[in-house]
């Protein structure tokens, strides 16, 4: 009676297990399948050519995939001095106190907020912010685009990168530093030469993560960044992500092709962040068992 | 950790009891956003009418018609009649219903904002990039008296898919062989010139800002914002301002029995060249996915009070009534669904 | 490493860190202005009405979102009801199981699941739900946000449960109390307060997702808690207002963006100070 009853906890329990698997599995392969007939309809080009154009059945990815890579890759560059500067701050200047419970407390609110939220806000106030910039610059002052995107991107990440990158630097073992302090080093110069050095993988693979979040993300940048199928020639100019481009189209789209390059869009962005989020944590792993042993 | 289990059970139960009211006094809809205002509006009051709730969701044209093939909603609602290729795929009859007008106007910004004339295949021309300043004769031959500025013509069009693109390259197609054959109609096009901008907001505020410019926004959003429109010569030779009643009159054309008509470039003396109808679109067999005959009736009821009741309030939103001739050619479509193969229109 | 003299080292020691301090204190700035926005626009808005009341047709005053918070009520309920049991359980035999096969490409899944954007949720959900149930309904609302919830719970209660010491569990099966009594009498309570912080923030996370609900939970006017029918989320509310055309709308999507903020932030706050009080310490 007792073992009975032990097996089949086991097997609930094993079952959910292997349903998680099945659940992530299965989601690749509904997105494979799906994605299969624009691949058939129109080969490789689907991925190299930038006509997007519906009514005549042409699906060239092209445009989202850049307009996907610039606006994360500017994200993540703006942000980077922020929050590098929050992870210093935090791992190294002000470990504790309650300026360091003030700041946690702060960068955790940021990452709390809903990213349509941060979307309405850059529709509503940083868009026609950068609007004035434009007109003041002589450029075509359309308030949304890559930068108004990339801009509520960088704000969106900071907290992100700046939590992995604090954890990461109070991963450098204390002696190190100490060590240095005893040579005579400067504060900047125990950060310089001794947290960068042994910590910059951690840093870089938490950069990589935040591009893959950058990435992934759909409702704040299809809000903020103009939504245009044309591959953009400045960063002023507006654009579509690969995110934005399926929350604004696949409602809308009316015969198979055109829903199944939707769907191998969503496929291309899943495997983007995939590939990001794993490289990124198979770093982080490495060092932390490297700390561990 | 008890208060918090009776809750829990408590939300489950309402929950469920409500899956077993499922019925017919709810609709969903989906499609178009041009109508949306009016819909909205409309469904309201019927709500408060009727007690039917209809769940309407502004997702696009385009939206409307699949989600409709794929029969996920009650009707759909679409500004570009379906295809005869279209409508082949559907795996059963759908009839179209138009429930109210729609127009583009060409707006611009010029110094003093002085009302100009312009025709179909000029308009074509400034999109196209052949014409490039507001002084070219081909411009100041129309408007005569008029002191046109040295000013390079910047032409703004949307950027986004649009049903507002649709009707407009529709009108152009229909005046220029060579727009119809180099640009063509869509709801997104292959623009030869020009800046992009999103939604009716979007080109409006462009044209705003950019001295010099032209731009195309449905006639509700011109009114709603005091833009200056231009009168636009129809198919009579008449020179006809944008408004409600000039759109009504484009319409009063002898229809097809199914209502898909293209109205642009009307022949109506007075009608307005750039207007369209918008439709709903339904299965005529109205049986399918064992919807109940409840079901059925209540669409039918439904599109019956918004062709006739529900125009009351078409013109408070600015948007311009069916013509009576639309409205008969509507009943008879009404008239003609099915349940089960019986007629469902019996009163 | 080259040196300079004394007094100039520290001087660049000192500027650095100025440097640091400085874009520290800067990238709160967004925060302050986006809560400054929120409050000054989100207050105007917000009454019993809009608290209590359907939305109304454009170009009437008035109206309300209790559309919204109740439809998000149950997407939320839904959703939290169908993502704990599996991520408990997923979970424990992730904790229990620590090597093995299984566990090791369960773990990969998990990581995959939780750095994949919210709208590829949306799209698989409208494929695998709406589409054969032919309507829009809170059920493929709620299963999108499930997924999306699940990472976080399984993360919480493996962390959690494989904290717990071993002696705890070794005293009860010393006890001869069965294996799946001594997981759900000893270890799984011992571990509450862990597995509850996880539920919380997956909660947070979820309440505040758009993406996967814009083909699936869809929207709706009207008062409905029948989850085979589509249904408002405050999220989409806002979503919807915004990028509508209509000033009146903007002001309802300030006020929804207040209290959609408010909800979330709350959520994270209990989740922060029920951690700190139910923790059991060993």
């Amino acid at each position: 009676m007792k073992q009975l009853s032990d097996t089949l906890f086991n097997a609930v329990v094993r079952s959910c297990a292997i349903g998680t698997l099945i659940l992530v599995s299965g989601l690749c392969v509904t997105l494979v399948i799906h994605a299969m007939p624009v691949f058939r309809h129109s080969g490789l080009s689907f991925l190299f050519t930038s006509t997007w154009d519906p009514l005549r059945q042409q699906f060239g990815a092209l445009p989202f995939l850049v307009g996907t890579v610039i606006t994360a890759v500017l994200g993540v560059l703006i942000s980077l001095p922020f929050s590098l500067s929050i992870a210093f701050f935090l791992g190294e200047y002000f470990p504790s106190g309650k300026l360091s419970i003030f700041f946690q407390s702060a960068t955790d609110l940021l990452a709390g907020i809903p990213s349509v939220i941060y979307g309405f806000w850059g529709l509503f106030v940083v868009a026609p912010f950068m609007q004035k910039i434009e007109i003041r610059l002589g450029i075509m002052p359309y308030g949304v685009g890559i930068a108004t995107a990339s801009i509520i991107l960088a704000i969106m990440i900071v907290p992100y990168t700046a939590s992995i990158a604090r954890e990461i630097i109070k991963l450098v073992p204390s002696d190190l530093k100490e060590a240095a302090y005893a040579l005579g080093a400067t504060r900047w110069e125990v950060v310089r030469h001794v947290v960068i050095p042994y910590a910059h993988s951690g840093i870089l693979a938490g950069i990589l993560l935040a591009l893959g979040r950058a990435i992934g993300e759909t409702m704040a940048v299809t809000m903020v960044i103009g939504n245009r199928n044309e591959f953009p020639k400045s960063i002023f100019d507006p654009a579509n992500t690969m995110a934005s481009v399926i929350a604004n189209e696949f409602a809308e789209a009316s015969d198979d092709i055109y829903l199944s390059a939707l769907i191998a869009v969503a496929l291309l962005l899943f495997l983007f962040t995939t590939v990001m989020n794993m490289f990124g944590r198979f770093v982080i792993k490495k060092l932390t068992v490297r700390q561990e042993s | 950790m008890k208060r918090l289990t009776w809750m829990f059970f408590v939300m489950l139960a309402c929950m469920l009891s409500s899956i077993l009211g499922y019925g017919a006094e709810s609709l969903t809809g989906a499609g178009a956003t041009f109508p949306y205002p009016l819909y909205d509006k409309w469904f309201n009051i019927y709500h408060h009418v009727t007690g039917v709730k209809i769940n309407y969701q502004a997702i696009g044209s385009g939206g409307g018609i699949r989600q409709l093939l794929s029969k996920v909603v009650d009707f759909g609602g679409t500004d570009a009649f379906m295809s005869d290729e279209e409508l082949q795929k559907a795996s059963g009859e759908i009839f179209h219903i138009p429930t109210c007008l729609g127009a583009v106007t060409v707006t611009y910004n010029i110094p003093g904002n002085p009302e100009l004339r312009l025709t179909g295949r000029l308009i074509a021309d400034i999109f196209m990039g052949k014409i490039t300043k507001w002084s070219d004769p081909k411009i100041a031959g129309l408007n005569k008296g008029v002191k046109l500025p040295d000013m390079n013509i910047v032409a703004v069009h949307r950027s986004d898919g649009s049903g507002t693109t649709f009707i407009f390259s529709d009108y152009l197609s229909k005046v220029s062989p060579e727009w119809k054959e180099k640009v063509g109609r869509g709801k997104s096009l292959n623009w030869p010139t020009g800046l992009g901008a999103k939604g009716n907001a979007g080109v409006a505020g462009m044209v705003k800002q950019i001295k010099g410019s032209i731009g195309y926004v449905e006639l509700i959003y011109a009114k709603q914002n005091n833009m200056p429109v231009a009168l636009i010569k129809n198919k009579a030779g008449n020179f006809v301002k944008p408004s409600l009643e000039s759109v009504s009159a484009a319409a009063d054309v002898d229809l097809p029995a199914d209502t898909r008509v293209s109205i642009t470039n009307t022949d109506s003396p007075n009608g307005y060249p750039i207007s369209s109808f918008t439709w709903i679109i339904f299965y005529k067999e109205q049986s399918y996915n064992n919807r109940s005959k409840a079901r059925a009736e209540a669409l039918a009821r439904l599109l019956w009070w918004m062709v006739h009741e529900g125009q009351r309030y078409n013109e408070d939103l600015l948007y311009a009534r069916l013509p009576s001739k639309a409205v008969e050619k509507t009943e008879a479509i009404i008239k003609s669904m099915i349940y089960k193969g019986q007629p469902l229109v019996t009163w | 490493m080259r040196t300079g003299s004394y007094s100039r080292r520290i001087v660049i020691s000192r500027i650095m860190e100025c440097v640091i301090f400085f874009f520290a204190f800067i990238s709160l700035l967004p925060l302050t202005l986006i809560l400054f926005y929120l409050a000054k626009k989100g207050m105007a808005a917000i009454d019993w009405q809009f608290l209590t009341h359907l939305p109304r047709p454009v170009g009437e005053e008035g109206g309300g979102v209790v559309n919204a918070i109740v439809g998000s009520a149950i997407l939320i309920f839904c959703a939290t009801l169908m993502a704990v049991p599996l991520g408990v359980g997923a979970g424990l035999y992730l904790s229990e199981a620590k090597e093995g096969k299984l566990s090791y490409w369960t773990r990969v899944a998990v990581d995959i699941l939780q750095g994949s954007p919210s709208i590829v949720m949306g799209v698989v959900v409208y494929l695998w739900v709406v589409k054969p149930m032919q309507s829009f309904s809170a059920l493929s609302g709620s299963i999108a946000l499930a997924i999306m919830m699940l990472p976080m719970v399984i993360y919480s209660t493996e962390e959690t449960l494989k904290a717990i010491p071993c002696t705890l569990k070794e005293a009860a099966l010393a006890l001869g109390v069965p294996y799946y009594r001594t997981i759900l009498k000893v270890v799984i309570p011992a571990g509450m307060s862990g597995i509850t912080t996880g539920v919380l923030i997956g909660v947070a996370r979820i309440a505040g997702e758009t993406a996967p609900l814009l083909f699936t939970a869809f929207g709706s006017p009207f008062l409905d808690i029948n989850p085979l029918k589509p249904v408002a989320a405050l999220p989409l509310v806002v979503f919807n207002y915004a990028t509508s055309p209509y000033p009146q709308w903007w002001e309802q999507a300030w006020g929804a963006s207040l209290v959609l903020t408010f909800l979330v932030l709350c959520l994270h706050l209990t989740a922060k100070i029920g951690t700190r009080r139910w923790k059991i310490q060993f």
